[in-house]
């Protein structure tokens, strides 16, 4: 059981992240997974954020309580969902986007610039999937099988193999982070 | 009690189109609804519709009650959403030819919303609107019809609102077919019934008739065949003038005539040509047999 | 997929063809995907005027023979209620989504409630009766709307799907099946001659038959009060009769239209009941109470309305308190005061809408009930 909260700002595809890791979770991982997102004109614009509670029974309560890992992708998004998650959480951030506070707790946080690679790769919109190859990293709540076969019919057909390209890249940045850590 | 006997075993003109067991109908004496419904028999008589394929829809009110008494499918719905019924009755059994036939406050005054949009679709339908300047099955109120001064049980005072020019509402909102009659003109009536069914498109004809009982009565306007005969000898026939001329002055002159006569894509001659194009092989036609739009 | 899409998945795979409706937060996603699907299956979309329009229209793309449906919330619903009456009064096999938000009015439209349960039943005007379903997830959705539209053609009746904001915008897993085995009733087309059809004469079971417009009946029908002929009939004799059979056909079927689903009830000291959302909220707490060795039972209404009485009116003779929590001051639980008339404590857990229930306060309620 875990609870994961996708968050940034209006545009990054966030709601993507949710909808293409409860796929994966809930299609290919055989575990079960709810999303909910924020809507309205309070979702849009600046602070974003989706939802996925995890289970490998049937999730019941449909909503986070305490996230165990946040994923934050602007400042504001981080101001706002940082203080929410639990104390032995891990917190993911975009480096360039988020200038965190000294961590709280036992909180472990994991940074990537993933932005930044993503333009390297050619196309910032890919931001978000450099993000989640990161995640699905250094939190193996999800394989990388399974994320990359929820790719198609959620991210445009045209743009199928950047994004895993993206997906890729990060993935590889996050097995390093982690080799480096131990 | 003469004439009975004369009429035994003569057949009514009308009775293969009306529903004769629930005659007598319900309309006042005098009341020009009745006449608007024999210009429609003749004119379904006349043209080569498939009776079985054409479906009358009325809403609530005098009119609203003609559903009641014509012989062929026919739904008598809610106060207003005859044009919507309609609008789903069309579309979804394309090959129907529909008729809305309702009254003024029905179909402009609470349904008034419905009637600009169908007209903007272009819902293949015809709609006879009987205009008799008041809602008169509920005693004679004030409607969006009723001419600045006339006098009605809700206006005690005299009538201060503006009255709708229905032929430039609905030519401004689209239909393809506009006129406006009183009902004495029998024969011009029946045309334009008859032109309105074979038209693809949105067609609207206003027929103008006494409301004898409420709004004669109140205005002190004399007997039904009186204001029949008034609103007939104050016409003037202007076809295709500007519908924009067209407000109804209380006992004014009533320009009538055809005014509005074009061609242009129905609802659903526009959707199936939009989709053929936009997603070719990938567009499944709604019911294919279908002959018309 | 979402709770939204799994309703017009659900009303594609059930045979609908005819959607007409009007863009409201939270339920704005199931046109919005009908409009993308309907065209390459052979189908009608149409963004009406408003509800009563679109409500209306459905009524008319009935008797032209399809199947038809809508989706709306709250102020929407409202406008609905108009035309749901007619297609009560017209024994008119269609079927509305309600994705519920809190109200009253405009109230929350992009947060849940559980609000309009009531309005449910007695929303249009004049004696009648619904049928009501409420999912409680996005694979229910599918489900029961496809059971919605067998439902509302076995008995000719309107059926609501009562969802809400947070299935409606939930997303899940949900298995769609084969068409082959999705089970889909067909209208009870009749096929007598043609100058015999009454569209108001009872069949054995109760329930008369219908036709399609242009096929030749030349049948009447109206909101008024009618004979089988479907002719006004403005008297009190008819009214019984016409009212009776709307109410009946529904009363007399209740125990096979109900669907409950019943957890450890039979020797329960408290049981939960609850619906839709709050049904998922509800079992949390349950579990927790069971570790605590209350013995409570667990009942989920998949039918709300006709509403299972008789089933109550037995446990309330055993049990000592239901608890019912949903997402309003108190309305489905009237339902259960009514029948269990003082033998069994209710004890309400009411949430006004924008959330969902925290399972410990259903806890607690459950503890103080087995005291």
């Amino acid at each position: 059981m875990a609870e994961i909260r996708f968050s940034g700002f209006g545009g990054q595809g966030i709601i993507r992240l949710g909808l293409i890791t409860g796929k994966a979770i809930s299609l290919y991982d055989n575990k079960s997974a709810t999303m909910t997102q924020s809507f309205g004109p309070e979702a849009r614009g600046s602070a974003c954020s989706s939802q996925l509670v995890v289970s490998e029974d049937r999730v019941l309560y449909p909503y986070i309580t305490k996230p165990d890992i946040t994923i934050a992708m602007s400042q504001e998004a981080y101001d706002i969902y940082e203080p929410n998650l639990r104390e032995d959480g891990i917190l993911i951030i975009d480096e360039d986007l988020v200038k965190p506070r000294p961590t709280r707790a036992n909180i472990k946080m994991y940074s990537i610039q993933s932005t930044r690679i993503a333009e390297e790769l050619g196309n910032r919109i890919i931001g978000n999937l450099v993000m989640l190859g990161f995640f699905t990293a250094v939190t193996k709540i999800v394989s990388p099988d399974a994320m990359k076969k929820a790719l198609p019919g959620l991210v445009p057909d045209r743009f199928l193999e950047l994004n895993i390209k993206g997906f890729d890249r990060g993935y590889e940045h996050g097995l390093q982070v982690i080799k480096k850590k131990k | 009690m003469r004439d009975e006997k004369q009429i035994e075993g003569a057949k009514n003109p009308m009775e293969d189109f009306l529903r004769m067991d629930r005659i007598p109908h319900i309309w006042c004496s005098g009341c020009g609804i009745g006449t608007v419904v024999t210009s429609f028999v003749e004119a379904i008589k006349k043209s080569n519709i498939d009776l079985d394929k054409l479906v009358v829809v009325s809403g609530i009110g005098c009119t609203g009650r003609v559903a009641g008494y014509i012989k062929l499918d026919s739904f008598h719905t809610t106060h207003g959403r005859a044009i919507p019924f309609a609008t789903g009755l069309k579309i979804a059994n394309p090959e129907l030819t529909v008729v809305v036939f309702s009254g003024d406050g029905d179909i402009c005054g609470i349904g008034g919303n419905h009637l600009i949009h169908a007209a903007r679709r272009n819902i293949d339908i015809t709609v006879i609107c009987v205009n008799n300047f008041n809602y008169a099955m509920t005693g004679g109120q004030v409607a969006p019809t009723t001419p600045e001064g006339a006098n009605v049980s809700t206006a005690p005072y005299g009538n201060y609102e503006y009255p709708f020019n229905l032929p430039y509402l609905v030519e401004a909102s689209g239909a393809c077919y506009v006129a406006r009659w009183t009902c004495l003109h029998l024969r011009r009536v029946t045309k334009s019934i008859q032109e309105a069914l074979n038209k693809r498109g949105f067609s609207f004809i206003e027929v103008i008739t006494p409301c004898v009982t409420l709004y004669a009565r109140r205005n002190r306007l004399g007997e039904g065949l009186d204001l029949l005969k008034y609103y007939y000898d104050n016409s003037d026939i202007q076809h295709g003038a500007n519908t924009k001329d067209l407000d109804i002055k209380y006992q004014g002159k009533l320009i009538v005539g055809k005014f509005v006569d074009i061609e242009k894509p129905t609802f659903l001659d526009s959707m199936n040509k939009h989709f053929t194009k936009v997603l070719s092989d990938k567009y499944e036609p709604y019911l294919k047999e279908a002959k018309n739009g | 997929m979402d709770g939204d899409f799994a309703i017009a998945e659900g009303g594609l795979a059930a045979g609908c063809r005819f959607f007409a409706g009007y863009p409201i937060t939270p339920s704005t996603e199931t046109a919005e995907r009908f409009s993308e699907r309907i065209p390459k299956v052979g189908g009608i979309f149409i963004q009406m005027e408003d509800e009563l329009g679109a409500m209306a229209s459905l009524i008319g793309a009935v008797w032209g023979g399809g199947k038809a449906m809508t989706v709306t919330s709250g102020p929407g619903f409202s406008l609905i209620m108009e035309n749901l009456g007619l297609a009560a009064m017209m024994e008119i096999p269609v079927v509305v989504a309600n994705v519920q938000r809190g109200g009253p009015s405009t109230g929350l439209p992009t947060l849940p409630g559980q609000q309009d349960m009531m309005q449910a039943r007695w929303g249009s005007h004049g004696d009648y009766e619904i049928i009501a379903l409420s999912p409680d997830s996005p694979q229910e959705c599918f489900d029961l709307t496809i059971e919605a539209f067998n439902l509302s053609e076995i008995y000719r009746v309107p059926t609501l799907l009562m969802t809400d904001e947070c299935i409606g915008h939930m997303h899940e897993k949900v298995i769609i099946p084969p068409a082959e085995e999705i089970e889909v009733v067909e209208r009870k087309w009749y096929k007598g001659p043609k100058d015999k059809y009454m569209p108001y004469k009872p069949d054995k079971d109760g329930i008369p038959f219908m036709v399609k417009a242009g096929d030749g009946y030349r049948f009447h029908t109206t909101g008024l009060t009618h004979d089988y002929r479907g002719y006004p009939e403005i008297n009190a004799e008819w009214q019984d009769q016409n009212v009776r059979h709307l109410v009946d056909k529904i009363n007399n079927n209740a125990d096979k239209i109900i669907k409950i689903e019943e957890e450890k009830t039979d020797n329960a000291e408290v049981v939960v009941i609850s619906y839709g959302i709050t049904s998922r909220v509800a079992i949390k707490a349950v579990q927790e109470a069971r570790k605590n060795d209350v013995k409570v039972g667990n009942i989920r209404l998949i039918t709300v309305w006709p509403f299972p009485e008789k089933r109550i009116r037995e446990l309330a003779c055993k049990i000592k308190a239901f608890v019912f929590p949903e997402i309003n001051y108190g309305q489905i639980v009237l339902e259960v005061e009514r029948c269990a008339a003082g033998k069994a404590q209710v004890i309400r857990a009411s949430h006004l809408g924008g959330g969902v229930h925290n399972p410990d306060d259903i806890l607690k309620l459950i503890m103080e009930a087995a005291k």
